[in-house]
Order: structure tokens, then C-alpha cells, then sequence
């Protein structure tokens, strides 16, 4: 199950009409669903879209009632592949996924989808991971809904103007037969806000009333000559609807007085900082009142034509403030106004940067550049922008470039995919270099130090794909890490089905953590755990033997870092032609920690005997040559500086935050670093037989250390902190 | 047009949280929504964790503002470098790197800092000493804010039972840069439920500690290095050695000394203390020969350093010793915070080789050995594999203390006479040096600092070391000489490989003609 539980945000989606909902955007977009009457669910988990799916799915007794089917669907190409529900019935479907990366992998539904059009209202909510804290490629989902023509909703964000979108959206979806894209950015996504709730809506038509009485209609099917009738329909049936819709319902927006010399274009998205930048520009107040025009795209696809030449006519100059590249909207206002002859200046990302986000300080340095072109009056005695660039540029701010050390996310304390790539460093110590093809997952983390593994990363699941060039007689083996999150999404087919159709002779390590980690810790296919709505423990041996691999190796415990280390020499030495595929299984160890510590507290204050397993470093032992740090990067293995004048280096050290994972001795066994490493059984509630053992072993062992003790000349040992 | 607008120059309170992932900031910022909600303002709080959740560096925003006859705020997304009011930073290198991303300004910003130090991958992996300068933070901090609150927030979590998130939101409420009264954070956290008690105490410690506004510095310097070894200790065979530190060695020399004797009764006795008290001789008669008195006895006083730890090898004997000490047992149970009623057994990873084994033998039958190479590969398969020895039962403790009571014998050991000779030679290259070049010679001692580790690390640290102590012939005269051999030491430090090591001895080579 979900790597926490959601039992206090399902609660929020019970809300009835005129309560307060206070939380997180993505959870407002879910009770906003749930209003609208949506009738099933889909999805792939990823950032910043994981709470959707989290949430629904710990939502079981709210979702029933309502009569809502919802799916954690294998991919985001079987959620887009879902809505086709809503193709031929008039029932609401709504799925999820990150984006640009998610939607690369549905596009091929989504075609489908948005030629043949629909009945029913289809939202496909995007959480656009661009700009800070994204984990993706830097693209926009915006080319998608302009190629298949699906429109893209980009509310201000702020949780009103998103929840009313979700239902803006669906009511436009059916208007003009289409599927609409609803963009919600990273932060907007976990953005805590406010909005008054409605009570949430059963569907009008059930998805069993459908599926009890099919229908069909051979112009909705993708094939000539039908999908000649969708393209002429689509241009000439839907785009003018929406556009009516659009229009009649004001989805989008204008601000500040209605005339102005200079007007400014805005996607909805970007709202906020556009208002904080005109701010600091004395042009706007917090409140929102601002002296000149404002013109906000909630609906940044398709561009309402009337609308733009309205607020362009009678305006020296408008700027339209697009994060991204390319500037697709920037690009239709210049033919918008060419076909009509308006001569209004636009601007644009000839002021502003052509790629990277836009925050408060780039839009001002661009607004003002716009300004003092076309309306300079306006900027009046320019009151002092808010600015670090004195403080930055001390020597002695400017020194901290070199100290602050950089913290990338990394493994977690005690995870079991440490050891896999410790393993892989030995390897590498013995056979050499290898080169390694990687995936997407927590497991991508070995591209950084102390690791450094991994070439290439080409997409979920396709990392053994990736390598697949490499099938060539040569004295090396390629490598190829994926995760069981990436395997189960595509890459059974895609990377191992492709190895062993075409005899990849290659290495193939599957990483098994029993969840897609990654993104939050959700149940998938080979999970362990036992979940009543799911299929789980299907196994991953089974499946790649099913679909014809021969070598496989299974490894239950990715810590015994030796047998881990024996495993992949024996893959890369084979005589063995075709994929040889090694499954490295052990349970993620944040969710393990999650799962057992709350079992472990109870059984201790139960009075039942439980060993706990920590690890610690003898300090003396330790000669501060740090190589178990380059073998692992565990937060909990550190250092400390002693008091030793002899001693020159930090010594390490570990700290109370260690679970005892076992990586620290495996690894210092393995390597043949060094006898510092000792773990700590730590016996709570002994049974007698406990206590009598370590009675007659302290009784032994005490005798001879004071036998010792006796003997020896030395120096008190000096008091330790 | 109507009568101009008149704007509102209100602006709304902003704060950042750096933390990383783990450690609470969502929970500290929910916190800070809610207290600000409760008392009738509007606030929002975004955050970008994504992958950052896994131990990364991330950044938590809030703003907060009353609504105005009505109307909502509107609030932006993140952080504008110059326009932050708070930075709450969750540990010490996170406020550098709020001073870095400009979000510290001395017109506004108040800084609440843990001085605890979370060392990142780049630091733990050198094998010398990779910590970031601490001081170059506080440095940045007196040019960059307006007033900074530090003290170790992580320790005071830990001993009330809690997280850095209490301490943190306590350092918040005491510091009074909010306009709230302590019972509203202190509801804000009950509200919260879970975990509400220990939160509140670490809330309420470090409520009262921040209110004396502490700018703690002390905890992130260096630990200070001190000899701890007392003057005297009423045995008479160590304070005979004692005595004659004092009166033998300069001043400079007696800290290391006394140090290094205390290692070295540790490690084998007395009599082999007073040996290397012996050996001090010649080089304190060299370095007064040559005007070392004007140079603070710098070469004596790194004999003195070096020596010890060079006559100290880690080899098993030592580490059977340390691992079976009665002390070691009761550290462990503190180390690992054991209760009276709870039982605890340590396990330890050895990986004994061939290597270890011949060592520890007696010179002769070793090397005996080790002249028939099929004889040490036959016995390293069935020495060679890792052991795990449970030193709490009788019969692992009984082979430790066995192995620890070959000390009588370690001076015949095959390992014993490879390190006096290895030891030989550097101090041959010492007293060589100093006549022609003094720095060069002191620099040359303290390259023993290389040397460390067990097995293959050991393996390396030695070569490292030969390969810098063999540009010293080449150093010694010439300008700068001390400096080049410092600075090859520290290339040495820098890498596992060696890689910085062999860039440096090629420029090393190339600057001079």
C-alpha cells in the first residue's frame, strides 16, 4: 500500500456543500471530481500528481457510494485508453498522470481519442513537472493538445479557480465533444488553499447501465473513411463549439481597467507571479488591483481569436507572458492580428527568457523592458525592486559558492538498492568499466556519487531497450538497471520480451523493492503486500520466464552484497547467449519502516521478545580513510570529528537514525574494508532463557577482561563524551 | 478614464523553510498555515518535493496576509531573492544555501538556523578530510541577514523525543518574528495531533532557548584537539614517562608526546612507549642542530605526532584487543542507547586474509610461507572469506582474546618487522632532509598522515605514501618545497584513485624548469 496513509485527506472529500476545504491543490482537483459526478477514475502515480491516486485509493467507502470505479491503471496509455468509456456513453471520465513524460506514453490513445471525439465529459488532469524540483525532460504538454486538438485548460492557481476548471472542464469536454487537458503545475499541485465545497454528485448514467447496454457507432472508430470525417469534424463541428462555450462561460478572465496603452497577456498558470512582478513594478497590489489591463488565459488552448482582437485593439503594445519554449500562443497572437491588419505590437519572449521558469524577478526584468519600450510614463519614480545582487556579490557570500556542498536527493537510510550498486562497484573494481544503460526510478540515483553508474536513461522500462544497440560481439557485456515500477509499466514487453526476441546478450537487473517507490510508494503487479482490491505477488521470475528468458536469477535479499556481487560476475561471464537477468529483491525500506515500526512499538510494549539490529562504528578501530562512505552514501553512516590529537581525519560514524539494514558490514565484508563495522542485537522483553545465556556469557567474558584488565599497565582511558 | 487607483502597499509576511528531505518541513509548514489560519489571516504554503523527498535539499515558501475588506491576497508560488521576512533552516549548510539562493538580505530577514552539521555525499567521500568550513557560513551570515537565531535544534529535538520540525517552529515562536502569541503555535501543534506531546516539549525548550536570541557558533567549529592524557597516574612505570616528556622534549613536543605515549602503553606497553621516547632523541638532536628552536620545533614535534601513530599499526592483535575490552562492551550499550533491561550482542565483520594470517605469525615461519605461492593461495581459500564473530559468546570472545594476547609476541611478527622497516626508511628520509631543508623534512613526517585503512585501502594509503615520499630527493632545496610536498599530500586526500595525486606531481614537475 501507498507509503502513507490518507485516511485524514479522505475525510476532506466528504465535504459537503458550503464547507471549508483547506489543503493541497492536487486534492482539491480530486474533490472537484467527485463534485462534478465523474463516474471512474484512472491514472499512474508520479509526482505531483501521486496524492490523486493515493487518495482514491484509500477512498473505497467514499467511491462506492457514489457509484465511482476507480483504477490504478498499469500506464498512463491504459488510463488515456480508459476514457474511450466515454466515447460512446455519456458518462464523465477523468485520469491522471505527470507530464510531458506521462503523456509521451498515452499519446497514442489520446490520438484515438480526441479524432473520434466524445460523449461524455473526459479530463485528463496533467501535473506539469517543469521549472524547480522536476525530475523530467524540460518540454510542454501544450504541443499534444495542439496536435490532436484537445483543449488545455491552465487555471490561475489558486484552489477556486482549479476546482472550478475540473468543472468548467468536463461541461466543456461535452459541449464540443473533445477531451480536455487540465494543466496544474508543481506547485499549484502543492499549493495549500481554500475553497468552499458542493456536495458530491452521483453520475447521472452508470457505467453498469452502459456496459448492459452497448452501443456502437462505426463513425466514432479511427478508420477510413471516418477518420477523414473526425479532421473536417473536429475543425469545423468542435473547434466552433468550444469556442462558443468557452466564450458564453467566460473561462477566461480580464483584470485591471478595461483600456490601457499596454495590455498583458497572461496563461493562467503564471497568474500569480505576473501580479507579485507587477507588484514590485508599483503597477499592482496584493489584493489584485492593478493599473493596467490584464488578459488571463484559463483556456490556453484553443486561443479565442475575438477575444485576443478585442483587448489588442486600441493597444500600442500587448506582452504575452508564456512559460516554456516554443511560444506557441505568442506564435497564434502574431497570425491572429497579421490576418486582420491590427497593429499592435506583441511582445513577448523578446523580453522574457526563452526557456526556464518564470518567477517574480525574471517577469520584472522583462515587464520592465516591455515597458519602458511602449509605456514608460507608466512606470512613474520606479519604487526599489526587491534584490539579494549586493549581498551575492560579497566576496564573503560569494566564498559560500565553494563550501555549501551540493544535496541531491539520494537513496534513503538502510535502502535495499544501496547494496545492488555497491555490488556493482566491486564488480566493476574486478571486470572493469561496464557500460550501463539506466532507467526511471529511486534506482537512477546510482548516476551520482558516491556510485556514479549509469550512461543513459531513455524512459520508464526501457533501460534494457536502451542497450539493445549493444548486441554485438564484444569482450564486454552491457548492463541494464530497471526498476519493478518501470518493469511492469512497459519494460516486460519493451525491454525484456525485445532481449530475448532478438537474443540481446546483455545483462539485465531488474530491481525489485516491492512497490513503484519512486512515486510514493504505490502497490504494482509483484507487490508482497496483501491488498483486497488489487492483484498482487505476481512474480517478476515467473513473468520473464513466461515471455521466454532462460538465465534468471533471483535474489531475495539485495544486502548479501557478496552473493549480489557473485550473481552479476557470474552474468557478465557466461557462456550463455541471450538476456541474463538478475532480479534483486527487498522490500523499500521507507515503506518497510513505515509498515513495521508502529507492529515493532506495539510488540515491545506488549512484553513480546524483539531484537532490534542498529549498526555502529568502533571509533578506535576506525582510521578515517572513509572508503565504506564511498561504497554506500547512507544518510545515517557520517562522520565525527574526535578530540584525538593523533587523529588527522574525521572518524565515521553512525547515527541513531540507522535501521540496521545490514549494508555497512555486508559491504565492509564484501570489499575487505576494514573490522570497524559491528551491529547491535538489541533484545527487548529477553525471555529467561535470554537472561540466563547472557548472565553465564557476561560471567565468562567479564572474568577474563578483568584477568586482562589486571595485567595490563595503561593509562585510565580518558572520559568519553 | 476614472479617478486614478489608489494600490495597497500592503505585503504579506514571507517565509522560507530550507530542509531536506525527511526531516519534516511539510509538517513545520503545515504547522505555520494553520497558526496563521487560526488567528484570521490568510496564508498559503507551497513546496516542490517530488524527488526531493529522498534526502535532497528542498525548499518549503509560505506567505501570509489578512484578507482586506474581503478580498484575498494573492500569494505568490516562491520565494523572490530580497523579499523574505524568515528563513527557518534545518540544518547549518542549508542557511548557506538560503544566503546562495539570495533569500537572506539584511533589510529583512531574520534567520532560525540548527547549527547541526548533516554531511553531505561530496564530504564523506574523500578520504581525507572533506567537511565543509562552517565558519565561512557564519562569515556569509553577518554580512547577509538582518539577525540570525542558531543553536543545535537537531540534538534538543532528539533529547525531548522529537523532530527538527518542534524545535524549529519553538525557535520561530521565541525569536517574535511573527506576530503570534506562543498558546497559537502551541494549538497549531495539538491540532496536529499525533506526536503532540513530545512536539510540545521540544516546542517549549526551544521556545525559551531562542528567546535569549543565541547565535551559537561553538558547536559547528572543530572539535578542539586536546590531549586528555593526565600528568600523572600514580603508576610509577608511567609516570617515569611521563616525567621524561618533561623533561626531555620541548614544550612544543610534550602534547603529541604524552598522546602518543598513552596510545602506545595502549597498544603494547610501557617498555614500548619508552622505545619510542627513545627514538625522539636523535631527531630532537637533529632539529636542534638545526635551529629548530627558531622554528617552534616543528620536526620533533611531528616525530612526536607521526611516530606514535606509525608505531601504533592497526593490525588484528590490536583490533581483537579493542573489540574485546570491557569498556568497548559499555559503550556499545550506550552507543546504541540500551535500556538496563535489554540484552545487547554485537556482531563483527572480519574479513581475515592470508595477508593478516602471515603477518601475525612469527617472521621466519612466515616468510617460509610466503616463499611458496601455491602453498598461500591454497591456505588464503580457506582463510580468506568474511567471518561474522559474535564477540558476546564465549567461544568468539575466547578467539579474540586469544588473538589480543598474541601481543607478547608481536615483535617477532612478520608484520612488525615489515613496519619498522617501512618506518626506517621514512625517518632515513627525515633526517637526510632536514640538514639540506628543514620545511621539506617536517612536511616529509607529516605524510604519514596518508597511511590508513586496512587490506586494499591500507594497500593504497602505502603506495600514495611512497609515491609522495619519493619526490622528496627530488623537493629538497629547491623553493617552495614544503609547500609542493603539502600540497601533493592534500591531492593525495583528495581521491580514492589518485587521479588528483598523479595531476599534481606532473604540474609539480612542469613548474619547475
Amino acid at each position: 500500500m501507498a507509503e502513507r496513509s490518507f485516511a485524514r485527506e479522505v475525510e476532506d472529500l466528504k465535504l459537503g456543500a458550503g464547507e471549508i476545504f483547506r489543503g493541497e491543490g492536487i486534492l482539491a482537483i480530486t474533490k472537484a471530481l467527485l463534485q462534478s459526478g465523474v463516474s471512474y477514475v484512472g491514472g499512474y502515480q508520479g509526482s505531483p500528481i501521486s496524492h490523486l491516486m493515493d487518495v482514491l485509493a484509500d477512498a473505497r467507502d467514499v467511491l462506492d457510494e457514489l457509484g465511482v470505479h476507480f483504477e490504478s491503471s498499469a500506464s498512463e496509455a491504459a488510463a488515456a485508453a480508459m476514457l474511450s468509456a466515454s466515447v460512446m456513453y455519456p458518462v464523465r471520465g477523468a485520469v491522471t498522470w505527470k507530464s510531458t513524460a506521462g503523456t509521451n506514453v498515452a499519446s497514442d490513445a489520446l490520438s484515438n481519442l480526441s479524432s473520434g471525439g466524445v460523449m461524455g465529459g473526459a479530463l485528463i488532469v496533467i501535473g506539469e513537472d517543469y521549472g524547480e524540483g522536476s525530475s523530467i525532460m524540460q518540454e510542454r504538454s501544450h504541443a499534444y493538445a495542439m496536435k490532436s486538438q484537445m483543449w488545455l485548460l491552465d487555471p490561475r492557481p489558486n484552489l477556486e479557480s482549479v476546482v472550478k476548471a475540473v468543472e468548467d472542464g468536463f461541461e466543456l469536454s461535452e459541449a464540443s465533444n473533445t477531451p480536455v487537458m487540465l494543466e496544474v503545475r508543481i506547485r499549484t499541485c502543492h499549493v495549500h488553499g481554500q475553497f468552499v465545497a458542493k456536495d458530491n454528485k452521483r453520475p447521472a448514467f452508470s457505467l453498469r447501465e452502459a456496459v448492459e447496454n452497448p452501443r456502437r457507432d462505426v463513425n466514432r472508430i479511427v478508420l477510413p473513411p471516418a477518420a477523414y470525417a473526425h479532421e473536417k469534424e473536429k475543425l469545423e463541428a468542435r473547434w466552433p463549439a468550444a469556442v462558443d462555450f468557452i466564450k458564453a462561460r467566460k473561462l477566461n478572465e480580464h483584470f485591471g481597467p478595461a483600456e490601457g496603452e499596454i495590455g498583458i497577456i497572461v496563461q493562467g498558470g503564471m497568474y500569480n507571479n505576473l501580479m507579485r512582478a507587477l507588484q514590485y513594478l508599483g503597477l499592482a497590489d496584493i489584493y489584485g488591483d492593478t493599473v493596467v489591463p490584464i488578459y488571463v488565459l484559463n483556456v490556453t488552448y484553443p486561443v479565442i481569436e475575438d477575444e485576443v482582437v478585442s483587448f489588442c485593439l486600441g493597444k500600442k503594445a500587448v506582452i504575452m507572458v508564456e512559460e516554456g519554449q516554443p511560444e506557441y500562443i505568442e506564435q497564434t497572437l502574431h497570425t491572429i492580428l497579421r490576418r486582420r491588419d491590427i497593429q499592435t505590437k506583441v511582445s513577448g519572449k523578446d523580453v522574457l527568457p526563452l526557456g526556464g521558469e518564470y518567477t517574480a524577478p525574471v517577469l520584472v526584468r522583462g515587464l520592465e523592458k516591455f515597458i519602458e519600450t511602449h509605456a514608460a510614463a507608466l512606470l512613474g519614480n520606479r519604487p526599489p525592486v526587491p534584490s539579494a545582487a549586493t549581498v551575492l556579490a560579497d566576496p564573503k557570500v560569494k566564498r559560500l559558492t565553494e563550501v555549501v556542498p551540493p544535496r541531491p536527493a539520494g537513496f534513503c537510510i538502510g535502502c535495499p538498492e544501496r547494496p545492488i550498486f555497491a555490488a556493482m562497484k566491486l564488480v566493476e573494481q574486478e571486470l572493469g568499466v561496464h557500460h550501463v544503460s539506466a532507467d526511471i526510478g529511486c534506482h537512477l540515483f546510482s548516476i551520482l556519487p558516491p556510485f556514479n553508474i549509469g550512461a543513459t536513461t531513455m524512459g520508464y522500462g526501457l533501460g534494457p531497450a536502451s542497450a539493445s544497440a549493444f548486441n554485438v560481439p564484444a569482450a564486454k557485456r552491457p548492463i541494464s538497471v530497471m526498476g519493478d515500477g518501470g518493469f511492469w509499466h512497459n519494460g516486460l514487453t519493451s525491454s525484456v520480451g525485445n532481449a530475448v526476441f532478438n537474443k540481446q546478450d546483455g545483462v539485465i537487473l531488474v530491481v525489485d523493492n516491492f512497490y513503484s517507490a519512486a512515486t510514493g510508494g504505490q502497490d504494482i503487479l509483484s507487490s508482497r503486500a496483501d491488498n483486497p482490491r488489487r492483484l498482487t505477488k505476481n512474480s517478476i521470475v515467473a513473468a520473464v520466464r513466461g515471455i521466454g528468458a532462460t538465465w534468471v536469477r533471483q535474489i531475495d535479499h539485495t544486502y548479501s552484497v557478496a552473493k549480489m556481487r557473485d550473481t552479476l560476475k557470474a552474468a557478465l561471464t557466461s557462456t550463455e547467449k541471450g538476456p541474463k537477468i538478475i532480479v534483486a529483491s527487498s522490500e523499500c525500506m521507507l515503506n518497510k519502516q513505515r509498515r513495521i515500526r508502529p507492529l515493532v512499538a506495539k510488540a515491545i510494549s506488549d512484553g513480546k521478545r524483539m531484537v532490534r539490529e542498529r549498526f555502529g562504528v568502533d571509533e578506535d578501530v576506525c582510521t578515517g580513510d572513509h572508503a565504506c562512505m564511498r561504497l554506500s552514501g547512507c544518510p545515517s553512516l557520517s562522520m565525527k570529528e574526535t578530540a584525538d590529537v593523533l587523529r588527522d581525519d574525521p572518524v565515521a560514524a553512525i547515527d541513531q537514525s540507522c535501521v540496521g539494514c545490514g549494508n555497512c558490514g555486508e559491504v565492509a565484508e564484501a570489499a575487505v574494508l576494514c573490522p570497524s563495522f559491528y551491529r547491535a542485537d538489541i533484545i527487548s522483553n529477553p525471555t529467561g532463557w535470554d537472561r540466563f545465556l547472557a548472565r553465564v556469557r557476561g560471567a565468562v567474558i567479564g572474568a577474563l577482561q578483568r584477568r586482562r584488565e589486571a595485567q595490563r599497565v595503561e593509562f585510565v582511558p580518558a572520559v568519553e563524551a | 478614464m476614472t479617478a486614478p487607483l489608489r494600490l495597497s502597499t500592503d505585503r504579506p509576511i514571507c517565509v522560507a523553510i530550507l530542509a531536506m528531505g525527511g526531516q519534516g518541513g511539510g509538517v513545520l509548514s503545515d504547522w505555520i498555515v494553520a497558526l496563521a489560519e487560526a488567528e484570521g489571516w490568510a496564508a498559503q504554503s507551497t513546496s516542490v518535493p517530488g524527488v526531493a523527498q529522498r534526502t535532497g535539499a528542498t525548499i518549503y515558501y509560505i506567505e501570509m496576509l489578512p484578507e482586506r475588506d474581503g478580498k484575498r491576497p494573492i500569494f505568490a508560488l516562491m520565494p523572490t531573492p530580497g523579499d523574505v521576512d524568515v528563513v527557518l533552516a534545518a540544518e547549518w549548510m542549508e542557511a548557506g544555501r538560503s544566503i546562495l539562493r539570495g533569500l537572506v538580505t539584511p533589510d529583512r530577514t531574520t534567520v532560525i538556523a540548527s547549527t547541526h552539521r548533516a554531511f553531505a555525499v561530496q564530504e564523506k567521500e574523500r578520504p581525507g578530510n572533506g567537511i565543509a568550513d562552517s565558519g565561512a557560513v557564519i562569515e556569509a551570515g553577518d554580512v547577509a541577514a538582518k539577525q540570525i537565531v542558531s543553536f543545535d535544534m537537531q540534538t534538543m529535538a532528539e533529547r525531548n523525543g522529537t523532530v527538527i520540525s518542534a524545535t524549529l517552529f519553538g525557535a520561530l515562536a521565541g525569536t517574535g518574528v511573527l506576530p503570534f502569541r506562543r498558546d497559537a503555535y502551541e494549538a497549531a501543534i495539538r491540532a496536529g495531533g499525533k506526536g503532540a506531546a513530545p512536539s510540545l516539549r521540544g516546542f517549549a525548550a526551544a521556545f525559551e532557548r531562542a528567546q535569549a536570541k543565541p547565535s551559537d557558533t561553538s558547536h559547528v567549529e572543530p572539535v578542539p584537539k586536546a590531549s586528555l592524557t593526565p600528568e600523572r597516574t600514580g603508576h610509577p612505570d608511567l609516570d617515569a614517562l611521563l616525567e621524561r616528556i618533561g623533561r626531555e622534549l620541548p614544550e612544543q613536543a610534550q602534547g603529541f608526546a604524552r598522546a602518543g605515549i598513552e596510545r602506545l602503553v595502549g597498544y603494547q606497553d610501557a617498555a614500548y612507549a619508552a622505545d619510542y621516547l627513545d627514538r625522539l632523541q636523535p631527531l630532537l638532536a637533529l632539529d636542534r642542530q638545526h635551529d629548530g628552536e627558531a622554528k617552534h620545533f616543528a620536526l620533533t614535534t611531528q616525530a612526536a605526532k607521526y611516530l606514535a601513530v606509525a608505531l601504533a599499526y592497526d593490525d588484528v592483535i590490536r583490533v581483537a584487543d579493542l573489540k574485546t575490552r570491557a569498556s568497548r562492551f559499555d559503550r556499545v550499550r550506550r552507543e546504541v542507547a540500551a535500556k538496563a533491561d535489554q540484552i545487547v550482542y554485537t556482531t563483527e565483520y572480519m574479513h581475515p586474509r592470508m595477508e593478516e594470517v602471515l603477518g601475525t605469525l612469527p617472521r621466519r615461519w612466515a616468510e617460509a610461507i610466503e616463499a611458496r605461492p601455491a602453498l598461500v593461495r591454497a591456505l588464503d581459500r580457506v582463510v580468506n572469506r568474511g567471518r561474522r564473530v559474535r564477540t558476546g559468546t564465549i567461544l568468539w570472545f575466547l578467539s579474540l582474546y586469544i588473538l589480543s594476547g598474541l601481543k607478547r609476541f608481536r615483535s617477532s611478527s612478520l608484520r612488525h618487522a615489515r613496519e619498522t622497516g617501512h618506518i626506517a626508511h621514512w625517518l632515513d628520509v627525515t633526517t637526510t632532509t632536514a640538514p639540506r631543508d628543514y620545511d621539506l623534512a617536517v612536511e616529509a613526517l607529516a605524510c604519514r598522515r596518508l597511511v590508513k585503512g586496512y587490506s586494499d585501502t591500507h594497500a593504497r594509503g602505502l603506495s600514495k605514501f611512497d609515491l609522495v615520499l619519493a619526490e622528496v630527493p627530488f623537493l629538497t632545496g629547491r623553493p617552495e618545497s614544503a609547500a609542493w610536498l603539502r600540497r601533493l599530500k592534500e591531492a593525495a586526500l583528495a581521491d580514492e584513485k589518485g587521479v588528483a595525486l598523479e595531476g599534481a606531481v606532473r604540474t609539480m614537475h612542469s613548474a619547475y624548469p
